[in-house]
């Protein structure tokens, strides 16, 4: 393979610094070559992903192709492309009505609550627009199993009853047994279990889902395989296809749920969404039992580079987005983080949404008080409302919030 | 006339031994936990579904705190995915004080929710044995209904159309063929629409209708609720009543064509 060296091939401009420039420069590795260890998997879903976001040009789209897309009671990944181009945008209203439709069709007026915890941000890749990223010269730290108690009793005691748990990307510092026994921890105080963490074997999700999780997000960041080797420029994530099928590893080792995204605002937003959708719809086909979900972050400044932004990603192609993904699978859960604000969360959950954290902190330690040694969060947050807060802005446009959707069985 | 009205009165539903006059089995899904008292008021609903992964007891948007006191619940095993989950939730129901009824949801369907039969047969036997009051959520498949009635099924609950379409009854004629032959109350549950689908059920010879998205969807909760008890009584009413004839393309001829025969 050949490493494009240029900055050209990096989409993103606002996430070059000097020591990126700098960095680009240097001699990089196969990002498609697997590593030792690493599971193999050749159920063809990665290359059916990456052919269909190849082959959508969404430029071809017309006005008409996007109304036949709503007036479909199934819609499929020709639905999607179509509501995902920028004939779309003019629509939009008419879109998040019909997405609003579905929503409540499906999930009622329900809105399930949760919060992260970060327990580590130790992190050996080198992606060069996030602050854990192992240059970034952040406070680390790394929760021991009693602070992560301490932690996780300051969450459970404001009412939640979901818990999405958190580290960086380092297999030497927050190995799969610490992350098993931060998920043994939780058990005690929460319902429902999810892990955000670098990709594993199958062997290991089915440990961890013996531990108590059932659920995990991971997002591709990019499908595009040519920018993803130029964000990610060292470290396990830099090998592409492993992290392409993690959510297939992660279905066969026996958990429930998969979270997909692309963050918007790396590479061209329209195909990162369009091939997140395909990977979901795919898998969804495969495994006809799993619970999907979308995550949809848009890039956010981080510590020490406060210039990053999600380009041409504005509020309304974040909706157009939200809906198109509501739109090819109304059954599916759909998450907004706290990398947006108040305003526009709120209004997502009404329309496509139905997840929302609330009590957010992306540092380490950073629930209880008791903890003096805390970690750097990993990116700026835009809403940082407390459970209660959120709970009651849900009621007050006539949602329920949901603490508990799932027994662990 | 008076007759038949007395018939209705002394109408009871009668489930898994217990009495019930309600016909009307509501959800209690997809709408806002303080609306549930008033639905169940105009429902005039005797029977609550709950999902037990909602109950979040001494916590916050805690189902079980809604629900009146004297309405009988009955969780479902919504979440299992095998016979086994199912039976694990039914059994954390009871513990839980939500009592014996519960009510059998086996999917390993995330887009259609569709019913796994054969896995619900087998949560049924067991849970049946344990003196649950098993209520089987199914796809109207005769075959499969009888295993259920074999394995002890308090009821049939055949689905109307996938769960949450509103679609109405998209499989009458297969409920209708439950209805012929099963020996149990067929409560007709999934994808009731409209009040007058629930009706046109209930004239065929359901023994009660289970219904949550349309109401929980609907512009007025509570009103829905008491749109869809006046259409179950109703139909009830009707089917007790007995239809009228109805007639065909070819209408009943004034001169049979067998008239001319004179042996």
């Amino acid at each position: 393979m050949s490493n494009n060296k240029n900055e050209t091939n990096v989409f993103n401009k606002s996430i070059l610094n000097t020591q990126v420039r700098q960095d680009l420069e240097m001699e990089r590795t196969d990002h498609m070559a697997y590593l030792p260890d690493m599971e193999v998997l050749d159920s063809g879903i990665d290359r059916q992903v990456l052919s269909m976001m190849e082959s959508y040009d969404p430029a071809s789209y017309t006005a008409d192709d996007v109304k036949a897309a709503l007036n479909h009671d199934m819609r499929g990944p020709e639905d999607f492309a179509a509501l995902l181009s920028p004939a779309a945008q003019p629509l939009l209203e008419e879109i998040a009505r019909t997405a609003q439709s579905e929503t409540r069709k499906h999930f009622g007026n329900s809105v399930q609550m949760f919060t992260p915890i970060y327990i580590a941000n130790y992190c050996e890749n080198y992606c060069i627009y996030c602050g854990f990223n192992c240059k970034n010269k952040i406070r680390r730290a790394m929760l021991d199993p009693e602070q992560i108690e301490k932690e996780m009793k300051s969450i459970a005691a404001t009412g939640l009853q979901e818990i999405l748990i958190l580290t960086g990307e380092s297999r030497s510092h927050s190995t799969v047994p610490y992350i098993g026994e931060a998920c043994q921890i939780a058990r005690n105080y929460f319902k429902v279990i999810g892990l955000e963490i670098y990709p594993l074997n199958s062997d290991e999700y089915a440990f961890l889902h013996g531990c108590g999780a059932d659920y995990i997000t991971v997002f591709q960041e990019t499908y595009d395989s040519g920018k993803y080797e130029t964000l990610h420029l060292s470290g396990h994530k830099r090998c592409f296809p492993y992290r392409l099928n993690t959510q297939e590893r992660a279905l066969m080792g026996g958990m429930r749920g998969v979270g997909f995204g692309a963050l918007l605002g790396l590479a061209d937003f329209r195909r990162d969404a369009y091939a997140a959708g395909c990977h979901a719809w795919l898998l969804q086909r495969k495994y006809p039992h799993a619970e999907i979900a979308f995550s949809c972050p848009r890039l956010r400044p981080i510590i020490n580079n406060d210039r990053i932004n999600p380009m041409d990603v504005h509020e309304t192609q974040l909706l157009q987005v939200v809906c198109a993904y509501r739109l090819l699978m109304p059954w599916a859960g759909i998450t907004v983080s706290t990398r947006e604000c108040a305003r526009v969360r709120d209004n997502l959950v009404s329309i496509a949404a139905t997840k929302i954290s609330a009590g957010v902190s992306t540092g380490i330690g950073s629930h209880s008080d008791e903890i003096k040694e805390k970690g750097d969060g990993q990116f700026e947050i835009s809403d940082g409302r407390s459970v209660d807060e959120v709970f009651h802005d849900l009621l007050a446009r006539d949602l329920q919030p949901v603490m508990s959707d799932y027994i662990y069985v | 006339m008076t007759d038949k009205i007395t018939q209705t009165d002394h109408d009871p539903f009668i489930l898994g031994g217990h009495t019930f006059t309600s016909r009307f089995i509501l959800g209690s899904g997809k709408y806002s936990l303080d609306l549930i008292r008033a639905a169940v008021e105009q429902a005039d609903a005797q029977i609550i579904t709950l999902a037990l992964r909602r109950a979040n007891e001494g916590g916050p948007a805690n189902i079980l705190d809604y629900i009146p006191g004297h309405v009988t619940l009955l969780p479902n095993t919504s979440g299992a995915r095998n016979a086994d989950e199912a039976v694990r939730i039914a059994r954390l129901a009871r513990a839980a004080g939500c009592g014996d009824f519960v009510k059998i949801e086996v999917i390993r369907d995330a887009k259609y929710l569709l019913p796994d039969n054969t896995e619900t047969v087998k949560a049924t036997e067991i849970l049946a044995k344990e003196g649950f009051v098993v209520m089987p959520y199914m796809y109207p498949d005769l075959n499969a209904a009888r295993d259920l009635a074999n394995a002890g099924a308090a009821c049939i609950m055949p689905l109307a159309a996938p769960i949450g379409t509103n679609k109405g009854l998209c499989t009458k004629d297969f409920i209708q063929i439950l209805i012929d032959e099963i020996d149990l109350p067929i409560i007709v549950d999934a994808g009731i629409g409209r009040p007058s689908q629930a009706c046109e059920a209930m004239e065929m010879g359901a023994a009660a209708i289970m219904a949550n998205t349309a109401i929980a969807t609907a512009g007025d909760v509570p009103a829905m609720a008491h749109a869809f008890r006046l259409a179950i009584e109703s139909g009830r009413q009707a089917y007790l009543a007995g239809l009228g004839r109805t007639l065909d393309k070819q209408a009943s001829a004034s001169s049979p064509l067998t008239g001319f025969l004179h042996d």
